[in-house]
Protein backbone atom coordinates (compact mmCIF):
# COMPACT_ATOMS: atom_id res chain seq x y z
CA UNK A 1 0.00 0.00 0.00
CA UNK A 2 1.50 3.27 0.96
CA UNK A 3 -0.42 6.26 -0.94
CA UNK A 4 0.73 10.25 -1.22
CA UNK A 5 -2.70 11.17 -0.26
CA UNK A 6 -5.77 10.17 0.90
CA UNK A 7 -7.61 11.09 -2.91
CA UNK A 8 -5.34 8.17 -4.07
CA UNK A 9 -5.85 5.32 -2.15
CA UNK A 10 -9.41 5.80 -2.75
CA UNK A 11 -9.00 6.24 -6.46
CA UNK A 12 -6.65 2.99 -6.54
CA UNK A 13 -9.39 0.55 -7.21
CA UNK A 14 -11.21 2.39 -9.87
CA UNK A 15 -8.14 3.99 -11.78
CA UNK A 16 -10.98 6.57 -11.67
CA UNK A 17 -9.56 10.24 -10.95
CA UNK A 18 -12.92 11.75 -9.43
CA UNK A 19 -15.19 10.69 -6.70
CA UNK A 20 -18.21 10.86 -4.89
CA UNK A 21 -17.89 14.62 -4.07
CA UNK A 22 -16.17 16.42 -7.18
CA UNK A 23 -18.23 17.51 -10.10
CA UNK A 24 -18.56 16.25 -13.50
CA UNK A 25 -21.59 13.42 -12.78
CA UNK A 26 -24.31 13.05 -15.25
CA UNK A 27 -27.50 15.61 -13.64
CA UNK A 28 -29.57 14.17 -10.81
CA UNK A 29 -32.96 13.52 -12.88
CA UNK A 30 -31.24 11.26 -14.92
CA UNK A 31 -33.54 8.21 -16.67
CA UNK A 32 -36.69 10.45 -15.33
CA UNK A 33 -39.54 11.15 -17.17
CA UNK A 34 -39.06 14.94 -17.28
CA UNK A 35 -42.17 15.63 -19.51
CA UNK A 36 -43.98 19.27 -18.62
CA UNK A 37 -47.50 18.56 -17.92
CA UNK A 38 -50.52 19.33 -20.13
CA UNK A 39 -51.23 22.89 -20.08
CA UNK A 40 -48.85 23.82 -18.04
CA UNK A 41 -45.93 26.59 -19.26
CA UNK A 42 -42.67 25.31 -18.80
CA UNK A 43 -41.44 28.56 -17.96
CA UNK A 44 -44.23 28.93 -15.34
CA UNK A 45 -42.93 25.63 -14.31
CA UNK A 46 -39.46 25.97 -14.15
CA UNK A 47 -40.19 29.97 -12.06
CA UNK A 48 -41.80 27.79 -9.25
CA UNK A 49 -39.27 25.18 -9.10
CA UNK A 50 -36.85 28.15 -8.48
CA UNK A 51 -38.66 29.18 -6.09
CA UNK A 52 -38.61 26.04 -3.94
CA UNK A 53 -35.29 25.14 -5.16
CA UNK A 54 -33.48 28.60 -4.05
CA UNK A 55 -35.05 28.30 -0.60
CA UNK A 56 -33.60 24.93 -0.16
CA UNK A 57 -30.42 25.65 -1.70
CA UNK A 58 -29.74 29.41 0.51
CA UNK A 59 -31.39 27.96 3.65
CA UNK A 60 -28.54 25.16 3.27
CA UNK A 61 -25.72 27.34 2.83
CA UNK A 62 -26.73 29.24 5.80
CA UNK A 63 -26.98 25.78 7.84
CA UNK A 64 -23.58 24.89 6.19
CA UNK A 65 -22.00 28.23 7.87
CA UNK A 66 -22.49 26.75 11.15
CA UNK A 67 -20.04 23.57 10.93
CA UNK A 68 -17.24 24.49 13.27
CA UNK A 69 -19.16 27.20 15.19
CA UNK A 70 -22.15 24.92 16.38
CA UNK A 71 -22.35 24.64 20.51
CA UNK A 72 -21.68 20.65 20.13
CA UNK A 73 -20.50 18.37 17.82
CA UNK A 74 -23.80 16.20 18.29
CA UNK A 75 -25.44 19.64 16.73
CA UNK A 76 -23.06 20.49 13.77
CA UNK A 77 -23.74 16.83 12.69
CA UNK A 78 -27.29 17.15 12.87
CA UNK A 79 -26.76 20.54 11.05
CA UNK A 80 -25.00 19.45 8.17
CA UNK A 81 -27.15 16.33 7.93
CA UNK A 82 -30.17 18.77 7.58
CA UNK A 83 -28.19 20.96 4.84
CA UNK A 84 -27.37 18.29 3.18
CA UNK A 85 -31.01 17.04 2.60
CA UNK A 86 -32.23 20.73 1.50
CA UNK A 87 -28.83 20.54 -1.10
CA UNK A 88 -30.30 17.63 -2.63
CA UNK A 89 -33.47 18.65 -3.03
CA UNK A 90 -32.34 22.14 -4.28
CA UNK A 91 -30.60 19.89 -6.60
CA UNK A 92 -33.27 18.46 -7.91
CA UNK A 93 -35.45 21.35 -8.99
CA UNK A 94 -32.96 23.23 -10.14
CA UNK A 95 -32.39 20.26 -12.95
CA UNK A 96 -36.14 20.70 -13.19
CA UNK A 97 -36.08 24.08 -13.68
CA UNK A 98 -33.53 23.84 -16.64
CA UNK A 99 -35.78 21.33 -18.28
CA UNK A 100 -39.08 23.20 -17.67
CA UNK A 101 -37.94 25.93 -19.56
CA UNK A 102 -36.13 24.45 -21.89
CA UNK A 103 -32.71 25.95 -21.50
CA UNK A 104 -31.37 22.95 -20.18
CA UNK A 105 -29.28 24.52 -17.92
CA UNK A 106 -27.74 22.39 -14.86
CA UNK A 107 -28.35 23.12 -11.12
CA UNK A 108 -25.15 24.14 -10.60
CA UNK A 109 -25.76 26.93 -13.68
CA UNK A 110 -28.63 28.00 -11.78
CA UNK A 111 -26.54 28.13 -8.70
CA UNK A 112 -23.07 29.41 -9.20
CA UNK A 113 -24.14 31.47 -12.16
CA UNK A 114 -27.51 33.64 -11.53
CA UNK A 115 -26.99 37.47 -9.71
CA UNK A 116 -28.70 38.16 -6.55
CA UNK A 117 -31.87 39.56 -8.29
CA UNK A 118 -32.45 36.18 -9.97
CA UNK A 119 -33.04 34.38 -6.61
CA UNK A 120 -36.58 33.41 -5.53
CA UNK A 121 -35.81 32.39 -2.52
CA UNK A 122 -37.74 33.88 0.44
CA UNK A 123 -35.93 35.96 2.81
CA UNK A 124 -36.20 34.08 5.51
CA UNK A 125 -33.67 31.74 4.32
CA UNK A 126 -31.05 34.37 3.69
CA UNK A 127 -30.44 36.01 7.01
CA UNK A 128 -27.62 35.35 9.02
CA UNK A 129 -28.27 33.92 12.43
CA UNK A 130 -27.29 36.28 15.88
CA UNK A 131 -27.09 32.51 18.25
CA UNK A 132 -28.14 29.32 18.23
CA UNK A 133 -31.43 30.36 19.45
CA UNK A 134 -31.42 32.36 16.57
CA UNK A 135 -30.93 29.64 14.08
CA UNK A 136 -33.68 27.48 16.29
CA UNK A 137 -36.00 29.93 15.62
CA UNK A 138 -35.60 30.38 11.81
CA UNK A 139 -35.26 26.81 11.13
CA UNK A 140 -38.35 25.37 13.27
CA UNK A 141 -40.30 28.45 11.27
CA UNK A 142 -38.91 27.15 8.06
CA UNK A 143 -39.40 23.54 8.29
CA UNK A 144 -42.89 23.77 9.61
CA UNK A 145 -43.61 25.70 6.35
CA UNK A 146 -41.59 23.24 3.98
CA UNK A 147 -43.05 20.57 5.95
CA UNK A 148 -46.96 21.78 5.02
CA UNK A 149 -45.68 22.99 1.55
CA UNK A 150 -44.42 19.60 0.33
CA UNK A 151 -47.59 17.19 1.94
CA UNK A 152 -49.43 18.80 -0.04
CA UNK A 153 -47.36 19.33 -3.33
CA UNK A 154 -47.43 15.22 -2.89
CA UNK A 155 -50.33 15.22 -5.02
CA UNK A 156 -49.11 17.59 -7.40
CA UNK A 157 -49.67 16.77 -11.39
CA UNK A 158 -46.16 17.42 -11.82
CA UNK A 159 -44.45 14.15 -11.47
CA UNK A 160 -41.09 15.00 -10.53
CA UNK A 161 -42.30 17.64 -7.98
CA UNK A 162 -44.68 15.10 -6.80
CA UNK A 163 -41.35 12.76 -6.25
CA UNK A 164 -39.20 15.26 -4.61
CA UNK A 165 -42.38 16.68 -2.36
CA UNK A 166 -42.69 12.89 -0.86
CA UNK A 167 -39.09 12.29 -0.19
CA UNK A 168 -38.83 15.60 1.32
CA UNK A 169 -41.46 14.83 3.74
CA UNK A 170 -39.70 12.19 4.62
CA UNK A 171 -36.33 14.38 5.66
CA UNK A 172 -38.33 17.58 6.53
CA UNK A 173 -40.13 15.70 9.17
CA UNK A 174 -37.21 15.09 11.02
CA UNK A 175 -35.79 18.85 10.89
CA UNK A 176 -38.66 19.98 12.24
CA UNK A 177 -38.63 17.47 15.08
CA UNK A 178 -35.08 18.75 15.75
CA UNK A 179 -35.68 22.15 15.82
CA UNK A 180 -38.88 21.97 18.10
CA UNK A 181 -37.01 19.94 20.35
CA UNK A 182 -34.30 22.18 20.85
CA UNK A 183 -37.09 24.84 21.15
CA UNK A 184 -38.09 23.18 24.09
CA UNK A 185 -34.93 22.36 25.82
CA UNK A 186 -33.76 26.29 25.09
CA UNK A 187 -37.29 27.57 26.56
CA UNK A 188 -36.86 25.12 29.37
CA UNK A 189 -33.24 25.85 30.29
CA UNK A 190 -31.78 28.83 32.05
CA UNK A 191 -32.97 32.14 32.32
CA UNK A 192 -30.25 33.07 29.41
CA UNK A 193 -31.45 30.27 27.01
CA UNK A 194 -35.00 31.23 27.09
CA UNK A 195 -34.13 34.69 27.17
CA UNK A 196 -31.84 33.66 23.67
CA UNK A 197 -35.03 31.68 22.59
CA UNK A 198 -37.62 34.62 22.72
CA UNK A 199 -34.95 36.82 20.73
CA UNK A 200 -34.24 34.53 18.34
CA UNK A 201 -38.56 34.29 17.75
CA UNK A 202 -39.11 38.12 17.94
CA UNK A 203 -36.01 38.32 14.97
CA UNK A 204 -37.56 35.72 12.79
CA UNK A 205 -41.35 37.19 13.31
CA UNK A 206 -41.02 40.01 10.36
CA UNK A 207 -40.16 37.30 7.67
CA UNK A 208 -42.90 34.88 8.38
CA UNK A 209 -46.00 36.74 6.33
CA UNK A 210 -43.72 36.36 3.36
CA UNK A 211 -43.91 32.72 3.19
CA UNK A 212 -47.67 32.86 3.01
CA UNK A 213 -48.34 35.23 0.53
CA UNK A 214 -48.76 33.98 -3.23
CA UNK A 215 -47.18 34.87 -6.55
CA UNK A 216 -48.87 35.42 -9.62
CA UNK A 217 -47.18 31.90 -10.93
CA UNK A 218 -48.03 30.40 -7.92
CA UNK A 219 -51.90 31.44 -8.23
CA UNK A 220 -51.48 29.84 -11.99
CA UNK A 221 -49.84 26.50 -11.36
CA UNK A 222 -52.22 25.79 -8.53
CA UNK A 223 -55.19 26.05 -10.05
CA UNK A 224 -53.59 24.16 -12.41
CA UNK A 225 -52.92 21.65 -9.12
CA UNK A 226 -48.97 21.90 -10.20
CA UNK A 227 -48.40 23.93 -7.27
CA UNK A 228 -49.22 24.77 -3.64
CA UNK A 229 -50.98 28.36 -2.73
CA UNK A 230 -49.09 29.10 0.43
CA UNK A 231 -51.74 30.99 1.89
CA UNK A 232 -53.66 27.40 2.57
CA UNK A 233 -50.66 25.99 4.99
CA UNK A 234 -51.16 28.86 7.44
CA UNK A 235 -53.79 26.90 9.31
CA UNK A 236 -51.28 24.34 9.55
CA UNK A 237 -48.35 26.16 10.55
CA UNK A 238 -50.55 28.12 13.24
CA UNK A 239 -51.68 25.23 14.73
CA UNK A 240 -47.90 23.67 14.46
CA UNK A 241 -45.97 26.73 16.17
CA UNK A 242 -48.93 27.16 18.70
CA UNK A 243 -48.55 23.66 19.62
CA UNK A 244 -44.32 23.79 20.47
CA UNK A 245 -44.82 27.28 22.32
CA UNK A 246 -47.51 26.25 24.20
CA UNK A 247 -45.56 23.63 25.91
CA UNK A 248 -42.41 25.75 25.88
CA UNK A 249 -44.86 28.28 27.64
CA UNK A 250 -43.87 31.17 25.79
CA UNK A 251 -46.15 33.23 22.87
CA UNK A 252 -45.52 34.07 19.54
CA UNK A 253 -43.88 37.53 19.97
CA UNK A 254 -45.59 40.84 18.18
CA UNK A 255 -43.72 41.80 15.13
CA UNK A 256 -42.77 45.46 15.29
CA UNK A 257 -44.78 47.49 12.39
CA UNK A 258 -46.56 44.07 10.95
CA UNK A 259 -49.48 44.17 13.08
CA UNK A 260 -51.92 41.17 12.38
CA UNK A 261 -49.11 39.59 10.29
CA UNK A 262 -51.22 39.68 7.12
CA UNK A 263 -48.97 41.75 4.81
CA UNK A 264 -48.97 41.00 1.60
CA UNK A 265 -46.00 42.04 0.15
CA UNK A 266 -42.63 43.48 2.02
CA UNK A 267 -41.44 43.52 5.25
CA UNK A 268 -41.02 46.22 7.41
CA UNK A 269 -37.13 47.19 8.19
CA UNK A 270 -35.95 45.16 5.46
CA UNK A 271 -33.89 46.73 2.76
CA UNK A 272 -35.54 46.58 -1.15
CA UNK A 273 -38.50 48.00 -2.81
CA UNK A 274 -41.33 48.65 -0.92
CA UNK A 275 -43.95 46.03 -2.29
CA UNK A 276 -41.33 43.71 -3.51
CA UNK A 277 -39.59 40.72 -1.74
CA UNK A 278 -37.40 37.37 -2.15
CA UNK A 279 -39.63 35.81 -4.12
CA UNK A 280 -39.44 38.61 -6.73
CA UNK A 281 -36.08 38.76 -6.59
CA UNK A 282 -35.56 41.75 -4.03
CA UNK A 283 -33.59 40.34 -1.50
CA UNK A 284 -31.49 41.75 1.95
CA UNK A 285 -27.69 43.33 2.29
CA UNK A 286 -27.19 39.34 3.46
CA UNK A 287 -28.03 37.79 0.36
CA UNK A 288 -24.90 39.61 -1.04
CA UNK A 289 -22.51 38.42 1.02
CA UNK A 290 -24.06 34.84 0.87
CA UNK A 291 -23.65 34.76 -2.79
CA UNK A 292 -20.07 36.41 -3.12
CA UNK A 293 -19.14 33.08 -1.16
CA UNK A 294 -21.70 30.74 -2.92
CA UNK A 295 -20.25 31.38 -5.86
CA UNK A 296 -16.49 32.66 -5.39
CA UNK A 297 -15.07 29.09 -6.83
CA UNK A 298 -17.17 28.72 -9.62
CA UNK A 299 -16.87 33.05 -10.72
CA UNK A 300 -12.72 32.51 -10.07
CA UNK A 301 -12.97 29.34 -11.93
CA UNK A 302 -15.63 29.06 -14.78
CA UNK A 303 -16.57 25.77 -16.14
CA UNK A 304 -14.09 23.94 -13.68
CA UNK A 305 -14.55 20.49 -12.38
CA UNK A 306 -12.56 18.60 -9.94
CA UNK B 1 -29.79 -17.25 -18.26
CA UNK B 2 -30.63 -13.75 -19.76
CA UNK B 3 -28.64 -10.66 -20.71
CA UNK B 4 -30.85 -8.98 -17.45
CA UNK B 5 -30.62 -11.88 -15.13
CA UNK B 6 -26.82 -11.90 -15.60
CA UNK B 7 -26.62 -7.99 -15.15
CA UNK B 8 -28.70 -8.58 -12.44
CA UNK B 9 -26.35 -10.64 -10.66
CA UNK B 10 -23.07 -8.20 -11.01
CA UNK B 11 -24.94 -4.82 -9.90
CA UNK B 12 -26.75 -6.58 -6.98
CA UNK B 13 -22.92 -6.87 -5.77
CA UNK B 14 -21.67 -3.33 -6.35
CA UNK B 15 -20.64 -2.64 -2.35
CA UNK B 16 -22.65 0.79 -0.70
CA UNK B 17 -19.61 3.36 -0.26
CA UNK B 18 -19.99 3.98 3.12
CA UNK B 19 -22.14 1.20 4.31
CA UNK B 20 -19.06 -0.94 2.38
CA UNK B 21 -20.49 -4.77 4.15
CA UNK B 22 -23.68 -3.75 2.51
CA UNK B 23 -25.08 -4.44 -1.64
CA UNK B 24 -27.08 -2.46 -2.99
CA UNK B 25 -29.27 -5.39 -3.00
CA UNK B 26 -29.18 -5.67 0.74
CA UNK B 27 -30.01 -1.50 0.64
CA UNK B 28 -33.22 -2.29 -1.30
CA UNK B 29 -31.82 0.82 -3.73
CA UNK B 30 -31.42 -1.48 -6.48
CA UNK B 31 -34.83 -0.98 -8.10
CA UNK B 32 -34.72 -2.64 -11.49
CA UNK B 33 -32.29 -4.26 -14.06
CA UNK B 34 -33.84 -4.87 -17.72
CA UNK B 35 -32.18 -5.16 -20.92
CA UNK B 36 -33.05 -3.16 -24.34
CA UNK B 37 -31.18 -5.39 -27.10
CA UNK B 38 -27.30 -5.05 -26.12
CA UNK B 39 -28.63 -2.16 -23.56
CA UNK B 40 -28.78 -2.81 -20.01
CA UNK B 41 -31.05 -0.31 -17.60
CA UNK B 42 -29.91 -0.57 -14.20
CA UNK B 43 -32.21 1.62 -11.83
CA UNK B 44 -31.71 3.13 -8.59
CA UNK B 45 -33.34 4.77 -5.81
CA UNK B 46 -31.80 7.25 -3.64
CA UNK B 47 -32.12 6.60 0.48
CA UNK B 48 -31.45 10.62 0.93
CA UNK B 49 -32.31 13.16 -1.91
CA UNK B 50 -28.42 14.52 -0.74
CA UNK B 51 -26.69 11.39 -0.49
CA UNK B 52 -23.70 11.83 -2.38
CA UNK B 53 -23.25 7.80 -1.91
CA UNK B 54 -25.49 7.67 -5.01
CA UNK B 55 -23.18 9.24 -7.45
CA UNK B 56 -20.36 6.92 -6.72
CA UNK B 57 -22.96 3.67 -7.08
CA UNK B 58 -23.87 5.04 -10.17
CA UNK B 59 -20.34 5.19 -11.62
CA UNK B 60 -19.50 2.01 -9.58
CA UNK B 61 -22.34 0.24 -11.36
CA UNK B 62 -21.39 1.24 -15.10
CA UNK B 63 -17.79 0.07 -14.20
CA UNK B 64 -18.79 -3.03 -12.77
CA UNK B 65 -21.16 -3.90 -15.82
CA UNK B 66 -18.17 -2.76 -18.33
CA UNK B 67 -15.82 -4.47 -16.58
CA UNK B 68 -18.23 -7.69 -17.06
CA UNK B 69 -18.61 -6.79 -20.71
CA UNK B 70 -21.52 -5.28 -20.71
CA UNK B 71 -20.98 -2.55 -23.50
CA UNK B 72 -23.57 -0.34 -23.22
CA UNK B 73 -25.12 0.20 -19.69
CA UNK B 74 -27.30 3.33 -18.58
CA UNK B 75 -28.13 3.87 -14.79
CA UNK B 76 -31.12 5.83 -14.05
CA UNK B 77 -32.85 7.44 -11.02
CA UNK B 78 -35.96 6.14 -9.40
CA UNK B 79 -37.77 8.75 -7.26
CA UNK B 80 -40.89 7.39 -7.22
CA UNK B 81 -41.93 5.64 -4.97
CA UNK B 82 -39.10 7.28 -2.07
CA UNK B 83 -36.71 4.63 -0.40
CA UNK B 84 -37.98 3.36 2.48
CA UNK B 85 -35.96 1.15 5.10
CA UNK B 86 -38.00 -1.39 5.47
CA UNK B 87 -36.58 -2.08 1.95
CA UNK B 88 -33.64 -3.30 3.57
CA UNK B 89 -33.27 -7.09 3.16
CA UNK B 90 -33.41 -9.87 5.68
CA UNK B 91 -29.38 -9.90 4.61
CA UNK B 92 -28.76 -6.50 5.06
CA UNK B 93 -29.91 -6.18 8.66
CA UNK B 94 -27.89 -9.30 9.29
CA UNK B 95 -24.93 -7.56 7.76
CA UNK B 96 -25.74 -4.60 9.34
CA UNK B 97 -25.98 -5.99 13.29
CA UNK B 98 -22.87 -8.12 12.14
CA UNK B 99 -21.10 -4.39 11.65
CA UNK B 100 -22.48 -3.11 14.87
CA UNK B 101 -25.07 -0.95 13.78
CA UNK B 102 -28.63 -1.45 14.39
CA UNK B 103 -30.85 -2.06 12.02
CA UNK B 104 -33.92 -0.07 11.63
CA UNK B 105 -37.07 -1.10 13.02
CA UNK B 106 -40.28 -0.49 10.71
CA UNK B 107 -40.82 2.31 9.03
CA UNK B 108 -43.66 4.66 10.59
CA UNK B 109 -46.95 4.47 8.85
CA UNK B 110 -48.60 7.99 8.37
CA UNK B 111 -52.88 8.20 8.81
CA UNK B 112 -54.97 11.04 7.44
CA UNK B 113 -54.05 14.96 8.21
CA UNK B 114 -51.01 16.58 8.87
CA UNK B 115 -47.96 14.57 9.44
CA UNK B 116 -47.28 14.34 12.97
CA UNK B 117 -44.93 16.28 15.56
CA UNK B 118 -42.24 14.08 17.73
CA UNK B 119 -41.29 15.40 20.55
CA UNK B 120 -40.38 12.79 22.65
CA UNK B 121 -36.15 11.88 22.06
CA UNK B 122 -35.61 8.88 20.39
CA UNK B 123 -37.57 5.68 19.96
CA UNK B 124 -37.60 2.42 22.11
CA UNK B 125 -37.20 -1.06 21.09
CA UNK B 126 -33.48 -0.36 19.71
CA UNK B 127 -31.63 -3.62 20.73
CA UNK B 128 -27.58 -2.62 21.13
CA UNK B 129 -25.55 -4.49 18.45
CA UNK B 130 -23.02 -5.57 20.90
CA UNK B 131 -24.68 -6.91 23.62
CA UNK B 132 -28.46 -7.23 22.70
CA UNK B 133 -30.12 -5.40 25.19
CA UNK B 134 -32.84 -3.45 24.44
CA UNK B 135 -32.11 -0.59 27.45
CA UNK B 136 -30.56 1.87 25.06
CA UNK B 137 -31.42 5.95 24.52
CA UNK B 138 -30.66 8.30 21.65
CA UNK B 139 -27.92 10.46 21.98
CA UNK B 140 -27.73 12.46 19.00
CA UNK B 141 -30.91 11.97 16.22
CA UNK B 142 -28.13 12.78 13.32
CA UNK B 143 -24.90 10.80 12.61
CA UNK B 144 -22.01 9.96 10.23
CA UNK B 145 -24.28 9.58 6.93
CA UNK B 146 -27.66 10.46 6.54
CA UNK B 147 -29.52 7.10 6.74
CA UNK B 148 -28.32 7.19 10.58
CA UNK B 149 -28.81 8.50 14.22
CA UNK B 150 -26.55 7.45 17.10
CA UNK B 151 -27.48 5.46 20.50
CA UNK B 152 -26.08 4.40 23.78
CA UNK B 153 -26.26 1.32 25.08
CA UNK B 154 -27.21 1.86 28.99
CA UNK B 155 -26.76 -2.06 30.27
CA UNK B 156 -22.61 -2.27 28.50
CA UNK B 157 -22.28 1.30 27.87
CA UNK B 158 -21.01 0.93 23.95
CA UNK B 159 -22.19 3.77 21.88
CA UNK B 160 -23.94 2.49 18.24
CA UNK B 161 -25.33 3.69 15.77
CA UNK B 162 -28.91 2.82 14.05
CA UNK B 163 -30.55 3.08 10.73
CA UNK B 164 -33.10 5.84 10.75
CA UNK B 165 -36.62 4.25 9.93
CA UNK B 166 -38.29 6.07 7.13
Amino acid sequence: MGFDTAYEAIAEESGDQRWAFGTGFSGPLTGVDTAVPAGVAGADLAAYCLMLGDDALIMSHRLQEWLARAPELEEETALANIALDLLGQAQLLLARAGQADGSGRSEDDFAFGRAEREFRNVVLTEVTDADFGGLIARLLVFSTWRLALLDRLRSARDPVLAAVAAKGVKEVAYHRDYAAQWLLRLAGGTEYSRGRMVAGLAAVAPLVAELFSCTEVERGLAAAQVAVDPASLRAEYDSVIASVLDLARLAWPDAPGLAGATVERGAAGLRGAVGERGRDGVHTEAMGDLLAELQSVARAYPGGTW
Amino acid sequence: MSLAQRAREVAATVPDPELPMLTLDDLGILRDVTADGARVVVSLSPTYTGCPALREMSADVSRRLAAAGFAEVEVRTVLSPAWSSDWITAEGRRKLAAAGIAPPGPAPRRGAGPVPLTLTVGRTGVTCPACGSPDTGLTAAFSATACKDLYRCRACSEPFEHVKEI
